[in-house]
């Protein structure tokens, strides 16, 4: 993990979310923090840089812009993982893929503007793959923070 | 549907806004709008949750996060849309959703991310989840990530 200064903690604790949208939004941002407007952009491009931040901007929501997003499981023979996932993941509307300790050991979200593409995506994965998909889409949302303490 | 702008406007942002004085500005420039144009829609998307929010997207494992548990929870149905929002204000927890159970293979209905440093520090947090819901859950599991296997951004049909 990268050693990260005090003052770096601060920006990655006070900045994942409420940025402003001004004609000045970085010096505005630097001024609750104490800092210069140049010393924050400079900050976060290093941010950036090292890896410690993906990027810095807007996180887009594809359900709020009409698309639709399903989580998905299946129990993955091991001899059979690594081929099943290439194929899994050859698939453009697969957006995450991750491995999990459980009989249920792959877990994917397929991400879709068009809402009927979900069911004929995971349809094509069953029958490329032969194995079930279970689908586990969301029913009620109770908090999106995505927000870390460093 | 996405119209023209909201399309250009994702596509200018998506990698993430520039890191220069007047960010709405030179996205303006880039795109063929004014920087207010620019500043009213990202704003209407901000309120209508078409973005979540604006600012640094961390990167769990380079923070030293390393530990991401998914845990999951058979709650009794008429209690989870109590109990879910008390376990998605927990501040370790990053998202919380009520999921479908596929019975008998697959019996938890809830679903709470939780990360750590270690996966320690991820089943201490899930013990504290536990205690909060008490009897209303009749089992849960934490399902540890061992590898990622795919991971990209929004992605746009063309």
């Amino acid at each position: 993990m990268s050693a990260l200064s005090e003052i770096d903690r601060r920006i990655v604790n006070a900045l994942q979310g409420g940025f402003p949208i001004s004609e000045r939004p970085y010096a505005e941002a630097a001024a609750r923090l104490g800092l210069d407007e140049a010393d924050l952009i400079a900050r976060l491009r290093s941010l950036v840089a090292s890896g410690a931040a993906s990027r810095f901007g807007p996180l887009w929501n594809s359900e709020g812009l009409g698309g639709a997003v399903c989580l998905a499981a299946m129990a993955v023979p091991p001899e059979r993982f690594d081929a099943v996932a290439a194929q899994v993941n050859a698939h453009a509307e697969v957006a995450h893929n991750y491995e999990r300790e459980h009989a249920l050991n792959m877990w994917f979200v397929v991400s879709a503007e068009r809402p009927q593409r979900i069911d004929a995506v995971i349809a094509e994965i069953e029958r490329e793959t032969g194995l079930t998909v279970w689908p586990m889409p969301k029913e009620e949302e109770y908090f999106v923070g995505f927000r870390v303490e460093v | 549907m996405l119209d023209a702008f909201d399309r250009a406007l994702i596509k200018a942002t998506q990698t993430g806004l520039p890191l220069v004085s007047d960010p709405y500005g030179a996205i303006a420039a880039e795109i063929g709008a004014t920087r207010d144009e620019v500043m009213t829609r990202l704003g209407a998307l901000l309120a209508s949750g078409a973005i979540r929010r604006i600012g640094l997207i961390p990167n769990h494992y380079k923070l030293g996060v390393t530990a991401n548990g998914m845990s999951v929870w058979d709650v009794a149905d008429e209690r989870v849309s109590e109990i879910g929002p008390q376990i998605g204000a927990l501040p370790f927890v990053t998202h919380c959703y009520r999921r479908p159970r596929h019975l008998p293979n697959w019996r938890y209905n809830m679903f709470a991310m939780v990360h750590g440093r270690d996966r320690d520090e991820v089943r201490a947090k899930v013990a504290e989840i536990a205690a909060l819901i008490g009897p209303a859950a009749r089992a849960h599991d934490i399902l540890f990530s061992t590898r990622i296997l795919k991971k990209t951004g929004l992605r746009l049909a063309s």
